[in-house]
């Protein structure tokens, strides 16, 4: 062998596979407060939504002549596939999350040269191509089980997500309604106080007594051993959800009949899984600390500015998607100071 | 106690050190042959002084400097001379390199010493840089920049602090641990010469917290009147802290500038080894012809420091370590994070050789580089301030302007960014590449530029040439055309005198009739 290996020559500290593996257990308690409160939705959307990723990504990697094994075993595709499946509702014909995740693993992923070549992040734009195409199957969830009492069992909600047959006993209106969020947007536009809002529909209980709060709880949970692990840094999840505290604080404070607490933009929609999960994907987020800054920031700002003024209940999927634009020039402006030059005692 | 800084960056290692740490400094069998290269430092190859045949004494000068920044080579045992020509030597690229052979005579004869052990304070500090010169010793951390040039201050300069690197931050690495351990008072000699040599101020003995009996063995050797300017401070385990500037970053808190050295403010860095190489330099007399080489790793049976000749046989040190060639998957040279890959096991010691690492399958990791996912950990961890996955994109495009607008010329190849990269991308390999590009371009820049002056000045000429020769025709030309104009008027002058002469003689004859 006449290959001259090069510094360092020590083992691997770190991998590829390791991050996205430890992303992917620690969403295992969010996956389990979905699979309590909402039904096995979730699960039948996260096997449909992995297989479609899989199937794509060997497809992509074969077309593109790339090596199988390193490509599908590094788990990035999972991750796509699980954070789609958790943006859906969970009664959903089968076929959009798949066409949700092949859309984000072709297009947003592999057209743009596969892994670390991405400039969007694949599962948002899979999600946003839904919410733009079916807006209504988007909105359409069920209560929690703590609201009504029941959810589809596992045979049930297979069924309808199979072949769009509830049992008879049910209608589809009867057990879809909108998430908080959507409620009170709807009904805060018509007039009404966030009070009458919160004391008039069943999607509104007092803190941590609905299914929405210990979710979003989870996702905060994960993304704390995320961190203490150093798979992500603080900076975005931070910026993020400072920003989108600030701004909904203020709105409450000046006008608390129009405007909920922070607590309940903190809680409610994709906050947490957005500050933890989604902003935080290496690939298509700033690289440096003072960037991870302006970058969170900006996707909370985005994401508030949505809820309170803009057509969609929630805003985390466009404000992840507008700021991944503006990811390279925030590079390019926030270099950290190199060592000897500019230094304080100069 | 003093206050330190701390630098950005940096790594937690697992230092690996008790490895080579359980056996004192043993002395290293003289090995038949020595291979003693002519270039072991930085700057100009030395010159060879003695031929093939020619019978060498330990100590004698077999190849002398060339040039300013250059060193002496000195043979490092007795014998003869058998061969001057090209050997495989450490090289990060795997180069050839000249080299003087000697074939010993096991006598270990030694040249006459002349020591200087009472008087050097008499001597003037340029004295003692050409002695220590003059014994070939260069910088023993790993660099091997000639010595005598950083003892000099230069006209102006006062030095305040010469900071006396002992802090061995690499993982494995131990001749500077076990020196310290069993050398303090040597090296505190040698200290003491070079504060001379550079009139400095104070001096800080450097070592990191996990080499407590080092640490120890200093504080015991220095005498009370010594410690009045000469501090042994502590600092954390954290790499890369023993390179030059961030060590002086967290000794002084002063951040040298990118473009400047340490000397330009009044700071001097020195390694432990080299100090002791001064003494011996002064105080006996002894030139530069062995030092202490750590000999470690899993594929060896005895790891430990070896007192080494320089020019012994790499192999010869690892058969004596006990090496099991089974399970040898590399040999290093330098530690685990910024050593390289030794081919060729014949290779001789060298100044520079601070430590042979026998790697082993399982001391490194296996698989192939995967894309750079942007995770930002290397810029977390270069002790440069630089982003490092941004070198990286556009040395690989070959970009190297850019390369240069995000500062690649700051990076110190410490490896950092390497060890975390969770892709296994070379990131370093990246960058010595990229720096090598840009030196070829600029010397090929200089090289054309040369030939373009050249070229230029001989369009120059050729263009006066034909300037002057134009201006040289026209002139002769009108020089002509004036003389012609000359000769027509005089003809006119002449017809028209002619014609009057002729009307006279006419009128002449007319009135005469």
């Amino acid at each position: 062998m006449t290959q001259i290996h090069t510094s360092p020559h020590t083992p691997f500290s770190n991998s590829v596979s390791r991050m996205m593996t430890l992303v992917i257990l620690t969403l295992i308690p969010a996956m389990l407060a979905y699979i309590w409160f909402f039904g096995w939705g979730i699960l039948i959307n996260s096997l449909i939504c992995i297989v479609t990723a899989y199937l794509t990504e060997a497809w992509m990697l074969r077309l593109r002549k790339r090596p199988l094994w390193p490509f599908l075993s590094d788990g990035s595709a999972l991750i796509t596939a699980l954070l789609i499946a958790f943006a859906l509702p969970p009664i959903i014909a089968w076929w959009i999350p798949a066409l949700a995740t092949a859309f984000a693993i072709i297009i947003a992923k592999h057209l743009y040269g596969g892994l670390g070549y991405n400039p969007f992040n694949p599962a948002m734009v899979g999600y946003a191509m839904l919410l733009i195409v079916f807006p209504k199957q988007m909105t359409a969830w069920i209560p929690a089980a703590t609201e009504n009492g029941f959810t589809l069992n596992f045979v049930e909600n297979l069924h309808y997500n199979l072949f769009a047959e509830l049992p008879a006993d049910k209608t589809y209106d009867m057990i879809t309604q909108a998430t908080p969020l959507d409620m009170l947007d709807i009904q805060v536009a018509l007039g009404k106080t966030v009070a009458e809002v919160e004391a008039g529909f069943i999607q509104f209980s007092p803190y941590f007594g609905d299914g929405w709060d210990w979710i979003s709880l989870m996702f905060l949970f994960g993304g704390l051993i995320l961190i203490y692990k150093r798979v992500i840094t603080w900076h975005i999840p931070v910026a993020m959800l400072t920003s989108i505290a600030v701004l909904s604080g203020l709105a409450w404070i000046i006008n608390a009949d129009a405007n909920p607490d922070p607590l309940f933009h903190l809680l409610g929609g994709a906050s947490m899984i957005g500050a933890f999960y989604i902003a935080t994907d290496p690939v298509t987020a700033s690289t440096t600390p003072l960037g991870r800054l302006i970058y969170g920031a900006g996707i909370g700002i985005i994401t508030y500015i949505i809820r309170a003024w803009g057509g969609y209940p929630d805003g985390v999927a466009f404000g992840v998607l507008i700021m991944n634009m503006a990811v390279p020039t925030i590079d390019y402006y926030t270099q950290p100071r190199v060592f000897g030059q500019g230094g304080a005692n100069d | 106690m003093r206050k330190l800084w701390s630098f950005r960056g940096g790594l937690k290692l697992d230092g690996h050190k008790q490895l080579s740490m359980q056996q004192p400094i043993t002395a290293a069998d003289i090995p038949e042959y020595l291979v003693i290269p002519l270039q072991q430092h930085i700057g100009e190859a030395a010159y060879p002084i003695v031929d093939v045949g020619d019978r060498v004494l330990t100590g004698q000068i077999i190849a002398q400097a060339e040039g300013y920044v250059s060193a002496p080579v000195h043979a490092s045992g007795s014998g003869e001379v058998v061969a001057i020509e090209d050997r495989p030597i450490a090289h990060p690229s795997g180069m050839h390199g000249m080299c003087i052979v000697i074939k010993t005579d096991g006598k270990d004869e030694w040249i006459t010493l002349t020591p200087h052990a009472e008087d050097y304070r008499q001597l003037d500090p340029s004295a003692l840089r050409n002695l220590i010169r003059d014994a070939g010793i260069v910088g023993l951390g790993g660099a091997g920049f000639p010595t005598y040039i950083k003892l000099n201050p230069g006209t102006k300069k006062h030095i305040d602090t010469l900071i006396l690197n002992g802090v061995e931050c690499e993982p494995y690495i131990t001749c500077d641990a076990m020196l310290m351990q069993e050398s303090a008072r040597q090296i505190i000699d040698g200290l003491m010469i070079m504060r001379h040599a550079l009139q400095a101020r104070q001096c800080v003995i450097a070592i990191e917290d996990n080499k407590p009996d080092a640490i120890q063995a200093m504080h015991s050797a220095l005498t009370s009147q010594e410690s009045t300017f000469i501090e042994v401070v502590t600092i954390p385990t954290r790499y890369p802290a023993g390179s030059e500037k961030q060590l002086i970053k967290t000794v002084t808190g002063v951040e040298i500038p990118s473009n400047r050295l340490p000397l330009q403010h009044g700071i001097v860095c020195q390694n432990v080894g080299t100090a002791v190489a001064v003494g011996q330099a002064i105080l006996e007399g002894k030139p530069l012809v062995s030092r202490i080489v750590t000999v470690t790793g899993h594929a060896l049976h005895a790891p430990r420091n070896y007192h080494a000749r320089i020019g012994t046989p790499m192999i010869d040190l690892l058969q004596q370590a006990g090496l099991n060639e089974h399970k040898l998957a590399r040999l290093v040279m330098g530690g685990p994070m910024m050593g390289f890959e030794i081919p060729e096991h014949t290779s001789p010691v060298l100044k520079t050789t601070n430590c042979l690492l026998a790697v082993t399958q399982d001391d490194v990791g296996q698989s192939s580089a995967m894309p750079c996912i942007r995770c930002g950990e290397c810029t977390r961890v270069c002790p440069a301030g630089l982003l490092p996955q941004q070198l990286y994109w556009h040395a690989r495009a070959k970009d190297f302007d850019m390369t240069q607008k995000y500062n690649l010329f700051d990076c110190i190849e410490c490896g950092c960014c390497t060890y975390v990269c969770p892709s296994h991308i070379p990131l370093v390999q990246y960058y010595r590449f990229a720096k090598t590009e840009i030196w070829a371009q600029e010397r090929d820049r200089k090289k054309s530029d040369h030939a373009r002056e050249r070229h230029e000045f001989h369009q120059y000429r050729l263009e006066r040439k034909k300037q002057e020769d134009e201006e040289r025709r026209r002139k002769k030309k009108e020089l002509l055309k004036n003389a012609q104009q000359k000769s027509d008027k005089q003809d006119a002058i002449a017809a028209a005198l002619a014609r009057v002469e002729a009307k006279k003689a006419q009128q002449k004859q007319e009135a005469g009739e």
